[in-house]
């Protein structure tokens, strides 16, 4: 007996309580960081198979911002006179079609995800949390590839980036929130109601001619600015166009709205998600 | 005495029906909702509930490894899920000392469009082994798994075999300190089979704690020391191996003795039907045929085989006469001591010779129901060094004047 006592005082294994889901959640940052590898072995599963068997590859991530950049810069700019407040159609429109593709993309995956691998839900144990995380990062290796096609247009029109482009990171982290917050929110949906697979092509349509994509959030009366900051892609989207080129307002009332909505969204998808995850393996 | 290092108390596992085996249509929600008015009140609440698990408390001792065994449904599956962490009780707890890998599925996260390389990592990640590990242990997965050769081919150009041999030899080399196991040895080829149970055996050797679920007895009887028997989400009996077997195999028999069988073929043991419950009882097969013309020089031959199909004695009777029409047979047999447990009797009846010298094939039944054997176990307590007979000795030490015999309990 006191040998045993010894062993365990000396190497104590850990104790894991299995219970009923309780009605509090919290994030569960320590559990995301023990697992860190898998993680990690998402986003590499994500990105390696992203392009398998396809003829160009990779190309595909500057092709398609780049292709309806040439549209957009056609039927919205040289058509449809839409102002671009001085800026070369394509910088304007790719500016923005970067966080916005990115965006879209990460948002698709992130709430397919749970369905998308539900033999693995239903399998083995890991924190759910790992799923729409890994597919908002994943996305991110082609936000850099279309990114580098942005600093060659940059040096062909001759425009020089300003201090500005510091900000380019804020931004970044809050499209990625974004994402995350929402994807988090449709994932625990789609898993219970598959109607969510349909809606979202709808939703991503919806949403981007609600942000200034298209044309400039100088559009919107300054006095409605912050309202129309509770789109946080809008927030997103005039920064990126800011930090990038210079055009439009530096940061300002409607990128705080941005800001909060995202932290709101992002909060309430976690406690969702994390709610849903409890039964999920039982419901997919 | 070492510690549990499985505490479970008074699990349970509530479903929704209907929940488990499809996800819901929005329609269905708003279906339902208009449907509820009309719908009898007080019948909802105990349809559309189902208890798949229900007050199960059992403890696991350090370096155990436990059998879990019941019929489809039973709720092994949910309890293994449960204490992966895959699904959470509605209530109760259970308590797990030590890092645990679960293996519910062979192949768990294998993507066909990744070389079998790449899978290996994946899918060892997947399972709960570090980047490193995986590292350290490549080279005998792949050896284990004898895929070298293709090992950087993409997993969709592997034949399905050599899928679940590469699935097998990555979850092989997970080391936990207790592992739960859902029916995945039964995949591959037999040798495969014995090459997985072989591992499984290494690990239980080396001290850590395993839980495996199987339908198949033989490989429950050896690996585990002891089984759970799980029935309608409850334990119904826990004990040392043969002894659950044999009581799981004897209420198996049961609920399927009607349906099958050609030929009507009766067991018969003085007094008690088809079971078996003194050592020395005679045991009379009567068999009841439908003859449409009469057998000559023909063969009729009786094997008896266990739960594995492996066969325990057979008995040929050579240049047998029987006349047309509805004729019974009866084989005697003075005694026969197997050990408890659910046997089959197989039959074959050949007209004009028998099976090697083309002799005419009329007949071949399975008796039912099989012979069940209920006596006390006089061999072994330790079940994989128990052997398939059931025949009493004893031990006499001359100069103590001592006797012992190897009944159990005496």
């Amino acid at each position: 007996m006191s040998a045993t006592a010894r062993g365990a005082v000396m190497a104590k294994p850990p104790v894991l309580r299995i219970t009923p889901p309780s009605r509090w959640w919290a994030i569960p940052f320590g559990e995301l960081w023990a697992y860190r590898e898998l993680l990690y072995f998402f986003v590499w599963r994500d990105i390696k198979i992203r392009y398998k068997q396809t003829a160009i590859g990779a190309a595909w991530a500057v092709l398609q911002p780049f292709l309806t950049m040439l549209v957009f810069s056609l039927f919205f700019g040289k058509l449809a006179h839409i102002s671009s407040g001085g800026l070369p159609y394509p910088i304007f429109y790719y500016s923005a079609l970067l966080p916005w593709m990115y965006f879209a993309s990460a948002l698709q995956n992130a709430t397919n995800t749970i369905v998308e691998n539900q033999r693995l839900v239903t399998k083995v144990y890991f924190p759910r949390l790992a799923l729409p995380l890994s597919s908002v990062l994943s996305g991110l290796v082609d936000f850099g590839v279309s990114f580098l096609m942005f600093i060659a247009m940059m040096i062909y029109y001759g425009i020089r980036p300003s201090a500005a482009a510091l900000w380019l990171p804020v931004f970044l982290l809050m499209a990625i929130l974004t994402a995350l917050g929402v994807g988090l929110w449709l994932a625990a949906l789609n898993a219970i109601y598959r109607d969510v697979r349909y809606v979202l092509p709808f939703l991503v349509q919806f949403w981007m001619f609600a942000s200034p994509v298209v044309y400039s959030s100088s559009l919107v009366p300054a006095k409605w600015r912050w309202l129309y900051g509770l789109n946080p892609m809008a927030g997103v989207i005039e920064g990126f166009r800011w930090s990038l080129t210079g055009h439009g307002d530096p940061p300002g009332r409607m990128f705080l709205a941005s800001a909060g909505v995202v932290l709101a969204i992002l909060l309430g998808g976690v406690g969702y998600f994390q709610k849903m995850e409890t039964t999920v393996a039982d419901v997919v | 005495m070492s510690e549990a290092v499985i505490h479970v108390e008074g699990l349970g596992k509530r479903y929704r029906v209907g929940e488990r085996e499809r996800y819901l249509a929005l329609r269905d929600v708003l279906a339902r909702a208009v449907t509820a008015p009309f719908r009898r009140n007080g019948q909802r609440r105990t349809r559309d509930y189902l208890w798949a698990l229900r007050d199960v408390s059992f403890d696991v001792r350090q370096g155990e490894v436990v059998g879990l065994i019941g019929r489809n449904g039973a709720g092994k599956t949910t309890l293994l899920k449960i204490l992966s962490r895959i699904t959470r009780p509605t209530e109760g707890f259970a308590e797990i000392h030590g890092r645990v890998g679960s293996l519910l599925e062979v192949g768990t996260g294998f993507h066909p469009e990744l070389t079998g390389r790449e899978n290996v990592y994946l899918s060892g990640a997947i399972l709960g082994m570090s980047r490193r590990e995986i590292g350290q242990k490549y080279d005998a997965i792949v050896d284990f798994a004898g895929v070298e050769r293709f090992i950087d081919t993409p997993l969709k150009h592997f034949s399905t075999g050599m899928q679940m041999r590469l699935a097998f030899a990555v979850a092989a080399h997970l080391e936990p300190e207790i592992l739960l196991v859902d029916e995945v040895l039964a995949v591959g080829d037999l040798e495969f089979q014995k090459k997985c149970l072989g591992k499984m055996q290494e690990v239980s050797q080396s001290g850590r704690t395993i839980v495996f679920v199987s339908h198949q007895m033989n490989q429950i009887r050896r690996l585990c020391e002891r089984v759970l028997w799980i029935d309608a989400g409850q334990i119904r009996q826990s004990g040392s191996t043969g002894e659950v077997i044999a009581a799981y195999e004897s209420s198996q028999v049961g609920a399927a003795a009607e349906s099958r069988g050609k030929c009507f073929l009766r067991w018969e043991v003085p007094g008690h039907g088809n079971v078996i419950r003194q050592l020395a009882d005679e045991v009379v097969f009567r068999l009841e045929l439908q003859l449409t013309e009469p057998v000559s020089k023909g063969h009729l031959g009786v094997n008896i085989v266990n739960g594995d199909s492996v066969l325990l004695i057979g008995w040929g009777f050579e240049n047998v006469e029987i006349p047309a029409g509805r004729q019974e047979l009866m084989v005697r047999v003075p005694f026969l001591p197997l050990r408890p447990g659910a046997y089959t009797l197989l039959c074959t009846l050949f007209n004009n010779g028998n099976n090697l010298n083309d002799g005419e094939a009329i007949e071949h039944w399975i008796a039912v129901p099989p012979l069940i054997v209920d006596t006390r176990p006089m061999t072994h307590a330790q079940d994989r060094w128990a052997g398939l007979l059931n025949i009493p000795a004893e031990l006499q030490v001359p100069s103590t004047d001592t006797v012992r015999t190897s009944v159990a309990g005496s």
